[in-house]
């Protein structure tokens, strides 16, 4: 229902000018309202190491929606669609994206090995896809908060910025897994410690609502799916860009 | 509703001057209200649904759920108290709590949808996108152990929190009615401090497969207990309170803010203006424990309410409101309705993608089923009451228009 206002609201924003400039160019028919995102928070330590370094390091960390099943499920996931989406738009960067993905895992797993990988990828980014498998096993919307904030603190203190993304909108297991709750406690978190939020459940329910993808599609083939990777690969890379203000960079780049 | 009057009964003098019953029977605004809430709870009730966006969890910070469990306490203590007096403590217990046993049987009838239907979509649906979620129905795989922790209400589906905690409110009831009318300050004192408890403690019951109750009993039972308050004589305390410009002033400014609140969750570029000290001190605003900025949201909407609707206000006759009026006495069967009308629809926009027309429309005939049950159900009783075998019911909760 939030979600639904915020639909409304962005779509009334985006006659705004002002906002609608922010907009990226998106490929064919998944583009993302630029008021789902935008944010007022900068990402400066990606910005600081593709000016000085000419190098952006990622990691990924993450539970079974940040993957794909299938023959090369990797290759078609949204980290490496990203990377893939990034490359395009930063060329003359070295762009690396390390994909930390494990199925089940919740967001307390997930910070008992934040240290390793903040240890062996030296990220400047770390995006931390959360909340699905605590929805499934129904933990504690305060424990999870607790978790999300200490790994968030852990990762900012290792001197790398963070894009939290949300839950997929699955409306066909909607009757049975609950997620908002956790998806306020993930906007709130991002609020409070100046963290990025990638809204993939907004934006996920936006390409429903418009006809972008049909999500209620029972379905045993891997073309949607790679499809809504690609998409989500593609609209991190803008809010990616947006947020580390790259554009400048991209200009220097290429001139 | 003229089936629904009470017949009056004479109280003993001391009694009635210890804990002074509201004059003129039942208070159909509480059934407004409940039958409101009853709707309001289907609408929520249906995740994907355009319809929801009128429903007041958008407009504050507390919802319809606040308001079924407070009139719930307000009629429990109503018809109960009265059978406290005067059949005694022994008789009021024995109904109370077969309304409790009413009720889980209720609950386990509708888990037996739930699983029905869960157990359809795990047959049919498959999207390799969704491998994840689909981990949800791994628990279709050991359903002798699911069955049997929904059996002891440490499961309970999305959606099914609230009977539970309406069964656990009335399990502890009959003592807390007792102390409510003989010493209702204090009873009123206990409940605020089991709530203060609640929350330094950590209580909560445990659920399955994890963590706790959604509706923590021992925060929420204190609205269930301040209702009960209300109708055993608290309310004409606080009449004074109620009349007052000043409290109606706080009340409404006090809604203001919440709603000002409420729409930076929903528009983005507005959160700037919720300074960083407040939302550190606002957030979370805890729904399990029920926030005390929810409860107060939800006193002020009472104050507000009570001060624009007075007990005979004209229009609780009107027949556009005795649609809401006759859902809110027949609370438990509409509420139960509510949640299988609330399954089934999400389940016809879920096969059929419904759009918000198609949304608007399930909306619509749930609200009209709702009615029309609760119009079958008064008939029903109707009928039996004039039943010529002679089995006159006694004047229990049924008679006194809608269940505790």
């Amino acid at each position: 229902m939030k979600l639904l206002i915020a639909l409304v609201a962005t779509i009334a924003l985006n006659c705004l000018p002002v906002w609608a400039a922010v907009a990226e160019p998106q490929p064919e028919a998944c583009d993302v309202p630029a008021s789902m995102l935008e944010s007022e928070i900068d990402l400066g330590r990606a910005t600081n190491e593709l000016k000085d370094k000419h190098r952006l390091d990622i990691s990924v960390l993450g539970s079974g929606s940040s993957s794909l099943p299938g023959p090369d499920g990797a290759h078609f996931a949204y980290p490496a669609r990203l990377e893939e989406a990034l490359k395009q738009q930063l060329p003359g960067n070295e762009i690396k994206v390390t994909a930390h993905v494990l199925p089940k895992q919740t967001t307390a797993n997930m910070l008992g090995t934040l240290d390793k990988i903040l240890a062996d990828d030296h990220p400047s980014l770390v995006i931390w896809q959360a909340g699905t498998a605590d929805a499934i096993n129904a933990v504690e919307t305060e424990d999870f908060r607790a978790s999300l904030e200490e790994g968030v603190e852990k990762i900012q203190g290792a001197g790398a910025d963070v894009i939290l993304v949300n839950m997929q909108y699955s409306p066909r297991t909607a009757a049975m897994l609950d997620v908002s709750a956790y998806a306020d406690v993930m906007r709130h978190v991002a609020q409070q410690r100046n963290a990025l939020l990638f809204d993939r459940l907004a934006i996920m329910q936006y390409w429903n609502d418009i006809g972008t993808f049909d999500l209620y599609a029972a379905t045993k083939k891997y073309d949607m799916a790679r499809r809504v990777h690609e998409c989500i690969g593609r609209a991190l890379a803008s809010q990616i860009i947006n947020a580390a203000h790259l554009d400048a960079v991209r200009m220097q780049t290429t001139r | 509703m003229k089936h629904l009057v009470l017949p009056r009964l004479p109280l003993t003098s001391a009694t009635a001057a210890a804990s002074p019953l509201p004059p003129g029977g039942r208070d159909l605004r509480l059934d407004l209200f409940r039958g409101v809430a009853l709707w309001l709870i289907f609408l929520d009730h249906i995740p994907q649904n355009v319809v929801n966006w009128f429903t007041i969890r958008n407009y504050g910070f507390s919802d319809a759920t606040e308001i079924f469990i407070f009139i719930s306490g307000y009629t429990a203590a109503f018809v109960y108290g009265r059978a406290m007096r005067e059949r005694g403590i022994i008789v009021a217990s024995a109904r109370i709590l077969r309304r409790a046993w009413q009720i889980y049987v209720a609950h386990i009838f509708l888990f037996t949808i739930f699983m029905a239907e869960i157990a359809y979509v795990a047959a049919t649906f498959e999207n390799p996108l969704y491998a994840e979620e689909m981990n949800i129905l791994d628990f279709l795989k050991q359903p002798d152990v699911t069955i049997f922790q929904a059996l002891i209400l440490k499961f309970k589906p999305v959606n099914m929190d609230v009977l539970p905690l309406y069964i656990m409110l009335l399990l502890f009831f009959p003592p807390m009615l007792w102390l409510l009318i003989q010493q209702p300050a204090l009873a009123l004192a206990g409940s605020a401090l089991v709530y203060v408890l609640a929350w330094n403690l950590d209580w909560n019951l445990p659920a399955y497969p994890n963590g706790a109750w959604f509706f923590n009993p021992f925060a929420w039972q204190l609205l269930f207990v301040f209702g009960a308050w209300c109708a055993l004589g608290g309310a004409q305390r606080l009449s004074a309170a109620l009349r007052s410009r000043v409290v109606l002033a706080i009340a409404i400014a006090y809604l203001v803010f919440a709603f000002a609140v409420t729409l930076t969750w929903y528009v983005e570029p507005l959160r700037r203006f919720v300074p960083i000290w407040l939302s550190d001190w606002m957030y979370p605003i805890d729904k399990t424990n029920l926030d005390v900025l929810r409860f107060a949201h939800f006193l002020a909407l009472a104050a507000v309410t009570v001060h624009f609707v007075p007990r005979d206000w004209p229009w609780l006759k009107s027949p556009y409101l005795q649609p809401a009026i006759l859902c809110g006495q027949h609370s438990l069967e509409i509420f139960c309705l509510g949640v299988f009308l609330a399954f089934a629809g999400q389940f016809i926009i879920s096969e059929w993608s419904g759009g918000p027309l198609v949304q608007t429309f399930i909306s619509l005939v749930g609200i009209l089923i709702m009615v029309a049950t609760a119009n079958l159900i008064s008939w029903y009783k109707q009928i039996e009451g004039r039943s010529p075998t002679g089995r006159t019911k006694s004047p229990d909760a049924d008679l006194a228009g809608g269940e505790a």
